[in-house]
């Protein structure tokens, strides 16, 4: 088992400190989990650290592909309101 | 029976600078004395100083441990202004390299600040390897931090270590029932927290912060962001509750809130504070409190005087190129610092002599005024395109505008407009809206615009907007130009108290 930082990650620095098995790493364009040493934290705390303070929804997956932070759930945003907010920005 | 003390009448008769001020002769600009000698150079601390002294900010610290609804991590926009926006991450190394870069090509930089684009204090080994290296090779440089205040309580000692003096926390309120529409979330702890769960605990941390900081004396400065429906009504309670603790300065924001900048705040269209509305809050806390009115809410990689941004001469390839001999720059702006310090001692001299010169005398016999005199005409608010404390730019090249009041007290700065949108790239952000027409309507709630010149069009536009341009006072010191115009308006009639021909609040 082991989670996963997709291309969504903005580089923020605020997971890898945070890992309790140094499994996350700088890396281009995105940082990364080496899944070898990741073990969601399972032992060590009670919750997945990294997507713990990750800011960005979607950024960090588990091994069935779900978001951890799905959206709508950090930003309060309501995934249809992003969607038209979008939509109404194109339309400009 | 104590005898009225003539002294203690309202700043009125003094010719007084700013709105804050104390009834006591030291106090003429809000401040004390030994608080005025520990900000003079700072630009962000003193309105003084921010017309002679610049700032920069470090961007080496990426990582947040909050969520505010103002807020979107996401995004980087050259064309945009506003903060935690930064184009280019440093490293420490990095950092350092650009600072000395800086300074020894600015020698009016004197205050190197980290602010983000995340929380300084949530990336401690890199903030703190930044001002160890600096505290080292650059002694001349006041080095300032501006928090979240999460974990502010933790390195409260190295932060003192450091000999940082300034600090600045972000206080949007005190009352964890506000703070839940401002924080969805917090990380504390090893869990993320939710709501106001977690606003109670970053209300708590910052207000131990605060005190904590103000017991060792450092300075420390409140940035709260006004947000209209949701904090508006509670700020003046924070403004009293921070003093209390001993911060110095407040320093209210208008929100920056956009569909484009992907904010919660943005999408949601919570909208921001109408210019007046500003000034009327920061008035409303100007009681209890010393207010900060010439903010620009600058990017967390800007570089220079407040209100422009040099960083595009400092990117990483450039300085890697530049030679610094930072002894050489250190003689250099010891002499440029001192030039302006004498220069400022002899403005405040001559704005505060003993007998009142531009103003007219009041002269009052109430012992402690709880309210100013009646005074002869009432206050009008003017717009000036200004740089270096004079009014020397043309009014279409101007992308600022600083905003005072005049009235018989004297003119006080009380805000400052922006010229142009935030975000300048028009076809992809802007509307159809010219130029001019937004200036314009930043400008609806003043009725002179003083600048160094002022083409044709503009001028005609500007007076049928109730507006009135004035070009006759190129060059000379802000606060005598506003005052010369204000007492030519008060002679000509213009300004009788009484029911108002006011302009649109």
């Amino acid at each position: 088992m082991a989670l996963e930082i997709i291309e969504s990650c903005v580089n923020c620095w605020a997971c890898a400190p945070l890992c309790p098995n140094q499994a996350i790493y700088e890396a281009t364009p995105h940082f990364l989990i080496e899944a070898d040493k990741c073990t969601e934290c399972l032992g060590d705390f009670a919750e997945a650290q990294c997507a713990s303070i990750c800011p960005i929804e979607g950024a960090i997956i588990n091994e069935l592909g779900e978001a951890l932070n799905p959206p709508g759930s950090l930003t309060g945003i309501p995934p249809e309101r992003w969607a038209a907010a979008q939509a109404e920005i194109a339309a400009r | 029976m104590d005898l009225p003390v003539i002294e203690s009448s309202p700043p009125a008769a003094t010719g007084c600078s700013a709105g804050s001020c104390g009834s006591t002769a030291q106090q003429v600009d809000g401040l004390s004395d030994a608080i005025r000698a520990r900000v003079q150079d700072h630009p962000c601390y003193s309105e003084d100083a921010h017309h002679y002294f610049a700032r920069m900010h470090v961007a080496v610290a990426p990582a947040c441990n909050i969520q505010c609804h103002y807020c979107n991590r996401k995004y980087d926009c050259a064309n945009e202004s506003r903060p935690g926006v930064v184009s280019e991450l440093l490293t420490p190394d990095q950092a350092v390299r650009k600072t000395l870069a800086v300074a020894a090509t600015i020698p009016q930089m004197t205050v190197l600040g980290i602010a983000g684009p995340g929380d300084p204090l949530a990336n401690p080994q890199r903030t703190f390897e930044t001002f160890r290296q600096l505290a080292l090779k650059a002694p001349d440089i006041k080095l300032c931090v501006s928090t979240n205040g999460l974990v502010l309580p933790d390195h409260v000692d190295e932060l003192a270590r450091y000999n940082i003096d300034h600090v600045t926390i972000t206080i949007n309120c005190v009352d964890p029932d506000v703070g839940a529409r401002i924080y969805p979330w917090i990380f504390w702890k090893n869990k993320r927290v939710f709501g106001r769960e977690a606003a109670a605990i970053l209300i708590e941390q910052q207000q131990k912060g605060l005190e904590m900081l103000t017991a060792r004396g450092i300075l420390v400065k409140v940035n709260s962001v006004l947000i209209p429906g949701v904090n508006d009504q509670h700020l003046p309670e924070v403004s009293k509750v921070v003093k209390s603790k001993g911060a110095f300065l407040h320093n209210v924001m208008p929100l920056i809130a956009e569909a484009e900048h992907g904010t919660f705040y943005g999408v949601m269209g919570q909208r921001s504070p109408k210019p007046a509305e500003l000034k009327a809050l920061q008035d409303a806390c100007e009681g209890d409190m010393n207010m900060m009115r010439h903010c620009r809410q600058c990017r967390a990689d800007a570089v220079g005087l407040l209100g422009e941004d040099r960083g595009a001469e400092f990117t990483l390839d450039r300085i890697d190129t530049m030679e610094i001999d930072y002894e050489a720059a250190m003689v250099v702006r010891a002499e440029l610092r001192a030039q302006i310090a004498a220069e400022l001692a002899e403005k405040r001299a001559r704005a505060h002599p003993p007998a009142a010169t531009a103003t007219p005398q009041v002269i009052s016999f109430q012992p402690h005024a709880a309210k100013p005199a009646p005074v002869p005409g009432r206050p009008v608010l003017m717009a000036v395109a200004a740089k270096d404390g004079l009014v020397a730019v043309h009014f279409g090249h101007a992308r600022e505008f600083l905003v005072y009041e005049a009235s018989a007290s004297g003119a006080r700065l009380v805000g400052h407009r922006k010229a142009e949108s935030y975000c300048s790239g028009d076809e992809s952000c802007g509307d159809a809206e010219s130029v001019l027409e937004k200036t314009i309507r930043a400008l609806a709630d003043c009725e002179v615009v003083l600048c160094s010149r002022i083409g044709y069009e503009p001028w005609g536009q500007l007076e049928s907007a109730g507006i009135q341009p004035n070009g006759e006072h190129a060059m000379q010191p802000i606060v005598d130009a506003v005052m010369a115009v204000w007492n030519e308006m008060l002679a000509a009639g213009k300004l009788a108290v009484g029911p108002i021909v006011a302009k649109r609040a």
